[in-house]
C-alpha cells in the first residue's frame, strides 16, 4: 500500500448500505438493502455469514463481506446496520441505536420477536422513517417514534399487546354490564 | 357482542407470531382484493398490507402484472383516514413502483397529501410522490418541493432533501434549480435537516470546486450544529484537499474539529488527518493522540475506529504507530474479533525486525484461545513478516511448527503448510530448517492432500541439501507404514533421490526393491518403473523419466489415444503426435504445489492464482480447435493439431466503420489467420467477407474461409490459411502486407437492419494493417522443473553464445521481462525474480520450438551504466535454431 492507495470517503449522503432483523435462527424478518445490485441469493448468503459470526459473540462491530456492520441483540432479536468497507462505525452506531431505541418504544420494551411481529406494521413505519435509500433520515428515537405516532386512542386493536386489548375488553364489559 | 369480538380478537394475535410464515404469495393477493371494499375496513386491510409488505421484504417477486393489480388496488385505500394505514399505502407505493406500471396516476393524490394540513402524513406523501415522478412529472411537482425544502416542519423540510437528492440521480438539471432553498436550509436548526441540506448543496455544486471551496469555508467558520453535518463537511474538506494539496485551510478546519464534543466528528477528524498525513508530513500528535486513547475505550466501535485508522497508516508511518503498541498488544486478545485481527496485522506492520521475537512470543502465548478462522490470519501475517524480515527465519519456523503440532481443521495446517513453502522458495537458509520441520510433521499427519505435497517437495528440494540422505528415511517410512495414495508418492520422490545424488542410488535401488512387492498395483508400477530406469544408469533417461516429467497436455493425449485405440493403426502410438502442454502438467502427484512452477512470482497474490492461467490457456486452445474443425477446407488442408493461438492483435483503429482483429493460429505446416471483424455501421450489411493479402517468402496461400454476410454489431469471422513451404528456419518470420478486408456493401434501413428492396450492393475494400509473424508464434513456453539437468543433456555442442548490449532497459527486471516476452520461452527456477539491489542476474528460459527442437536459454544479465549487458547462450536439439535466435536477437 502506498501513499496514493489511501483514499478518502466520498462525502455522499449515501452512507447506509443496508438495515436488518434477523431472528435467533437467523431468519430474515426485516432487510432493506439500499445498494441495489445484488441478489436475494447473495442477500440471504450474506445474512447467513453474519448471522454465524454474530450470534454467540457480543462484539458490536465487524468487518464481513468488505462491510462495516453494527449490530445489537435482544432476546430472540438481532439488529444490524451496514455501511461501506470505509465507513464511520460511530455514525452507523448512532443509527442503530436510534433503530433499536425507537422499535423499543414502539413495542413498549418488549423487544421480542413475537411482539416486533405483532407490530410489524409500525416497525415498518419506523425504518422508513429511519433510513430512506441509504440516507439517513432521522437519528433521533423520540423523533422518529413520535412521526409515527401511535397514540393510546388510535391504535388499532391488531397494534395493542394482549394485556391493552384485556384492559380494554374489561373495561367495555364493564360498561356493557352496567348499562 | 363487544365481548364475543375481543376474543376473537385475542386468537388473531395469538397466532400473530406465525402468521406472517405461513401466508404465500397467492393468498396475499387474493386478500388484496378486499381493499376495495366501501367502506374500507382499516384494520383489516392494515393486516393485509403489512402482510404484502412483509413478503416482498423476504424477497418474493411479483411480475409486472400482479404488481401493477396490486398497485391499483393498494390507490383505493386512499379513502380510508386512519394513519398507519395510510402510511403504509405511500411504503406499498414507493416499493411497487419499481414493478407496477403507470404509477403515475397517484400523483395527484400524493400531491393532496403533501399540501395537506395533517403535518402526519406530508413528508412520507412527499417522499412517496419523488418515488413516482420522472422527467415528464417533474414539471408539475417543482414548485412544491421548493416550499417543502423549506418547510418550517423539519420532517417535511428533510424529506424534500433527500428525496431531492434521489431525483437529482436521474433529474440533475431540474435538482440544480433547487439551490437557493437548499443554501438556506443549511441555516436550519435541526441536526438533519442541516445534514441532508448540506449533503444535496455538495452534490448539485460538487463539480464547481471553487464554489464548494467557498461553502466550505463559510460553514468552517460559522460552525454548523449538527455533527452529521459536519461530518459531511470534514469529507469535503478531506476530499478537496486530496485534489488540490497546497490548501491550508482545509487542514485547520480539520484541526479544529478533533476538539469537538461528539465522537463521531473526532474520529472522523483524527482518521482523515492521519491520512493525510501519510502524504504530507504534518503535525498530527492531536489526531494521533485521539486514536491512541481511543484504543483503550470501553466501546467496541470506538477502539474499531481507532485501529482501523491506526492499520490503515500503519504501513505509511509505522515509527508514528509503533508508540502505541502497547494498546495495541493489549487488543490482540479483545472479545471483537475484527478489532483483534486488525491489532494483529497493524502490530505485525510496523513490527521491527528487533520486536519480531516478542511479537511471536506474544501471539503464541494466546494461539490456544483463538478460533481456526482467526489463526490463519495470523499465519498469513507471519508470512508477511517473514518476506520483510528473512533473516528471523529461524524464529517463525520455529512458531509455525509448533502450530503446526496443535491441534486444528485442515485449512489451519494447509495454511501453515503453504506458509513454510513459501518461507522455503523465498528464503534458501531456511530451507533445510524447513524441510525438517515438514518432515516432522509427515511423521504424524492425517491430511492426504498436505502429505503428498510435502512428499513431492521433498522429491524436488531434498536431493539438493547438503545432506540428502537424512530425508531419505522420512520417506521411506511414509513407504511403509501409510495406505497405498501416500506409498505412491513416497516411491516417486524416492526416485529423484536416486537420479540425483549417486552416492544414494544405491541405498535407493534397495528400498525400490523392497516396493516391488506391494499390494498397491499403482506403487508396484511406479517401484518397477523407476527401479529399471534407474537401473540403466544413463542420466539422459533419468532426466525423462524421472527428473524432468512428460509435458503433454492430459487432455490431449487422453483424446489422442482414443482415436488410436478406435482406428489402430500398423505403427505404434507416437507421442510426438500428442500437443504439448503450455505449462507442466500435473505428473504422478495429484496435488502438485501450483507454486513451485514459478511463473511470475512478483507478488504473493499473484502466486495464489497460479493455476488459473494454465486452464484458461488449456480451455481456449480446446475452443479454437473445435471452431476450426467446424470447416471442410480446413480438413482438406490436413492441419494437424493446433500448436499455438496468439493473442488478438488489433488491425484497425477501434473507433473505424469496421473493427478487425486477428488471431493466429500456429499448425505444424500452416498458420491459419482468424480475422474477428465487428460492423459497426447500422446503415451498412457487408456480404462475403474476407482478407486479401500479400504472402512474403516461404509461406503459400491455401485457402481462405468467407464470411457470408456481417450485420452491424455482430461480430463475424472469416480465416485465411498459408502453408509453410520452406524448411529454412528463418523464412519462417515474416511479415503479411498489403492486408485488404474486401466485401460486398448493401445499404440497410438502420432501424430494422433489413436490406433495402432494390439494392444489389457493390464491391468495396478496406485497408489493413500488416500482420507480423514473430518468433514467439511458434514458441510453446514450457517449464522444466529440474533446468540444469536439461541443460547438461544437450550439451556444449548445441551451445551457441552472444553477448548484447540492451541500452533500452536500466532495470534488470525491465530487461527479463522484455526478455521472456520478446523469446515466448518460460522462466525455470524462479530465475525471473531478481533480488532487490543485484547488479547480475542469471535467467533460465525453456521452451519447444513449433513443436520439436527443445530450446533451453541462459541469459546472464548484468546492469552496467548504458543498460544491461546480456550474455545469451542457447542449446538447443536443432543448431539451426540456436543460430536463428541469435540473429533475431541481434
Amino acid at each position: 500500500m502506498d501513499a496514493t492507495n489511501i483514499s478518502f470517503q466520498d462525502p455522499i449522503l449515501n452512507a447506509i448500505s443496508g438495515i436488518i432483523i434477523l431472528d435467533n435462527d437467523g431468519n430474515r424478518i426485516i432487510a432493506k438493502y439500499y445498494d441495489k445490485n445484488s441478489s436475494l441469493k447473495e442477500q440471504k448468503a450474506f445474512e447467513k455469514n453474519l448471522f454465524s459470526k454474530t450470534h454467540r459473540a457480543n462484539g458490536e462491530i465487524l468487518m464481513l463481506d468488505g462491510y462495516t456492520c453494527v449490530y445489537r441483540s435482544s432476546v430472540d432479536l438481532f439488529f444490524y446496520v451496514i455501511g461501506g468497507a470505509d465507513e464511520n462505525g460511530l455514525l452507523l452506531m448512532s443509527l442503530l441505536n436510534c433503530l433499536v431505541e425507537s422499535i423499543s418504544s414502539i413495542l413498549r420494551k418488549n423487544v421480542e420477536k413475537r411482539t416486533l411481529l405483532e407490530n410489524l406494521d409500525v416497525v415498518i413505519l419506523a425504518i422508513d422513517e429511519i433510513c430512506d435509500g441509504g440516507i439517513m433520515l432521522e437519528a433521533d428515537p423520540a423523533a422518529v417514534v413520535q412521526r409515527v405516532a401511535i397514540k393510546p386512542e388510535d391504535i388499532p386493536l391488531g397494534e395493542q399487546t394482549v394485556s391493552q386489548i384485556l384492559q380494554s375488553a374489561r373495561e367495555q364489559l364493564k360498561w356493557s354490564i352496567l348499562r | 357482542m363487544y365481548h364475543k369480538r375481543d376474543k376473537k380478537d385475542d386468537e388473531d394475535l395469538a397466532i400473530a407470531g406465525n402468521i406472517f410464515a405461513k401466508i404465500t404469495k397467492t393468498s396475499a393477493l387474493q386478500d388484496a382484493r378486499s381493499f376495495n371494499e366501501t367502506p374500507v375496513n382499516a384494520r383489516k386491510c392494515t393486516l393485509i398490507l403489512t402482510k404484502i409488505l412483509y413478503l416482498m421484504n423476504q424477497g418474493e417477486t411479483f411480475t409486472t402484472q400482479e404488481a401493477t393489480d396490486l398497485f391499483f388496488n393498494i390507490t383505493k385505500l386512499f379513502q380510508s383516514k386512519d394513519t398507519t394505514l395510510r402510511r403504509l399505502v405511500y411504503i406499498g407505493i414507493k416499493e411497487l413502483s419499481k414493478i407496477a406500471e403507470n404509477v403515475y396516476v397517484v400523483t395527484s393524490s400524493l400531491t393532496t397529501d403533501m399540501n395537506a394540513k395533517d403535518d402526519l402524513c406530508r413528508p412520507q406523501a412527499l417522499r412517496a410522490l419523488c418515488h413516482i415522478t420522472d422527467g415528464t412529472t417533474f414539471q408539475g411537482i417543482e414548485r412544491y418541493m421548493k416550499q417543502a425544502i423549506v418547510d418550517k416542519n423539519p420532517a417535511v423540510a428533510s424529506a424534500a432533501l433527500v428525496s431531492a437528492h434521489h431525483m437529482a440521480k436521474n433529474i440533475p438539471e431540474g435538482v440544480k434549480r433547487w439551490v437557493n432553498e437548499a443554501q438556506e436550509s443549511v441555516n436550519s436548526d435541526n441536526v438533519m435537516v442541516q445534514y441532508h441540506a448540506l449533503g444535496l448543496l455538495y452534490h448539485i455544486k460538487k463539480t464547481d470546486r471553487l464554489a464548494v471551496s467557498k461553502f466550505l469555508a463559510k460553514y468552517a467558520q460559522t460552525g454548523l450544529k449538527s455533527p452529521y453535518a459536519i461530518l459531511m463537511l470534514l469529507r469535503i474538506a478531506a476530499h478537496l484537499y486530496s485534489q488540490d494539496k497546497q490548501n491550508g485551510p482545509y487542514l485547520s478546519f480539520i484541526d479544529k474539529c478533533l476538539d469537538h464534543k461528539s465522537d463521531l466528528v473526532c474520529y472522523e477528524a483524527a482518521s482523515l488527518l492521519l491520512k493525510i498525513n501519510c502524504s504530507t508530513p504534518i503535525n498530527t500528535a492531536a489526531a494521533f493522540a485521539v486514536c491512541q486513547s481511543g484504543l483503550s475505550s470501553s466501546r467496541p466501535v470506538v477502539r474499531f475506529a481507532a485501529i482501523r485508522t491506526l492499520n490503515q497508516v500503519a504501513m505509511l508511518r509505522p515509527t508514528l504507530v509503533e508508540y502505541c503498541n502497547v494498546e495495541l498488544e493489549h487488543l490482540i486478545t479483545d472479545s471483537n474479533r475484527s478489532i483483534a485481527t486488525l491489532a494483529i496485522t497493524t502490530l505485525l506492520k510496523t513490527g521491527q525486525e528487533a520486536s519480531v521475537e516478542r511479537l511471536i512470543k506474544q501471539i503464541s502465548s494466546f494461539m490456544n484461545e483463538i478460533s481456526d478462522e482467526f489463526k490463519i490470519v495470523v499465519v498469513t501475517a507471519t508470512r508477511k513478516l517473514c518476506q520483510k524480515f528473512p533473516r528471523k527465519h529461524a524464529v517463525m519456523m520455529n512458531f509455525l511448527e509448533t502450530m503446526l503440532r496443535d491441534d486444528g481443521g485442515s485449512e489451519f495446517k494447509k495454511a501453515i503448510v503453504d506458509t513454510i513453502l513459501h518461507i522455503i522458495e523465498d528464503n534458501p537458509d531456511a530451507k533445510e530448517a524447513g524441510l525438517a520441520h515438514l518432515c516432522e510433521f509427515i511423521e504424524d499427519c492425517e491430511h492426504t492432500n498436505l502429505m503428498i505435497r510435502i512428499l513431492h517437495l521433498l522429491g524436488k528440494e531434498g536431493p539438493k541439501t547438503s545432506r540428502p540422505a537424512r530425508y531419505i528415511r522420512y520417506i521411506y517410512n511414509r513407504l511403509i507404514l501409510e495406505s497405498a495414495p501416500f506409498q505412491a508418492a513416497a516411491v516417486s520422490s524416492l526416485a529423484k533421490f536416486g537420479a540425483h545424488c549417486e552416492d544414494l542410488l544405491p541405498n535407493v535401488i534397495v528400498l525400490l526393491r523392497r516396493s516391488l512387492l506391494e499390494m498397491d498395483d499403482e506403487v508396484r508400477d511406479r517401484a518397477t518403473f523407476y527401479l529399471n530406469v534407474l537401473l540403466t544408469k544413463q542420466k539422459s533417461l533419468y532426466n525423462q523419466f524421472i527428473l524432468n516429467p512428460l509435458q503433454v497436455s492430459i487432455v490431449d493425449l487422453e483424446k489422442s489415444l482414443q482415436q488410436y485405440i478406435l482406428d489402430p493403426k500398423d505403427t505404434p502410438f507416437d507421442l510426438k503426435t500428442v500437443p504439448l502442454a503450455t505449462h507442466p502438467q500435473n505428473n504422478d502427484e495429484s496435488a502438485k504445489k501450483p507454486t513451485v512452477n514459478g511463473m511470475k512470482p512478483s507478488s504473493e497474490t499473484v502466486r495464489v492464482t497460479k493455476t488459473a492461467p494454465n486452464e484458461v490457456a488449456e480451455t481456449r486452445r480446446a475452443i479454437y480447435e473445435e471452431q476450426l474443425a467446424y470447416f471442410p477446407e480446413f480438413e482438406e488442408a490436413k492441419l494437424g493439431p493446433l500448436i499455438k493461438s496468439s493473442q488478438p492483435v488489433e488491425l484497425t483503429e477501434s473507433e473505424t466503420e469496421y473493427v478487425v482483429k486477428c488471431i493466429k493460429h500456429v499448425f505444424k505446416r500452416h498458420v491459419v489467420f482468424q480475422f474477428d471483424c465487428i460492423n459497426t455501421c447500422n446503415d451498412q450489411i457487408l456480404e462475403n467477407v474476407r482478407v486479401s493479402m500479400q504472402v512474403p517468402e516461404g509461406y503459400r496461400k491455401v485457402c481462405t474461409v468467407e464470411c457470408p454476410v456481417l450485420l452491424y454489431d455482430a461480430p463475424g469471422t472469416t480465416y485465411s490459411c498459408v502453408e509453410i513451404v520452406s524448411d529454412n528456419v528463418s523464412l519462417y518470420v515474416g511479415t503479411f502486407e498489403n492486408l485488404l478486408l474486401k466485401y460486398i456493401v448493401k445499404d440497410c434501413d438502420p432501424n430494422t437492419g433489413k436490406v433495402l428492396d432494390d439494392e444489389v450492393g457493390y464491391d468495396d475494400e478496406y485497408a489493413l494493417e500488416d500482420i507480423e509473424i514473430v518468433w514467439s508464434d511458434f514458441v510453446q513456453a514450457i517449464i522444466k522443473p529440474d533446468f540444469v539437468s536439461a541443460w547438461e543433456e544437450l550439451g556444449p555442442n548445441t551451445e551457441v553464445a552472444e553477448t548484447f548490449a540492451l541500452q533500452s532497459f536500466k532495470t534488470i527486471d525491465e530487461a527479463i521481462k522484455n526478455i521472456i516476452y520478446f523469446m515466448g520461452l518460460a522462466p525455470c527456477e524462479r530465475s525471473d525474480v531478481v533480488p532487490e539491489g543485484k547488479m547480475s542476474h542469471s535467467l533460465y528460459l525453456s521452451g519447444v520450438f513449433h513443436e520439436e527442437d527443445e530450446i533451453l536459454a541462459v541469459a546472464k544479465l548484468a546492469v552496467t551504466n548504458e543498460g544491461v549487458t546480456m550474455k545469451l547462450s542457447i542449446r538447443s536439439n536443432n543448431l539451426d535454431i540456436s543460430n536463428f535466435i541469435v540473429s533475431i536477437i541481434a
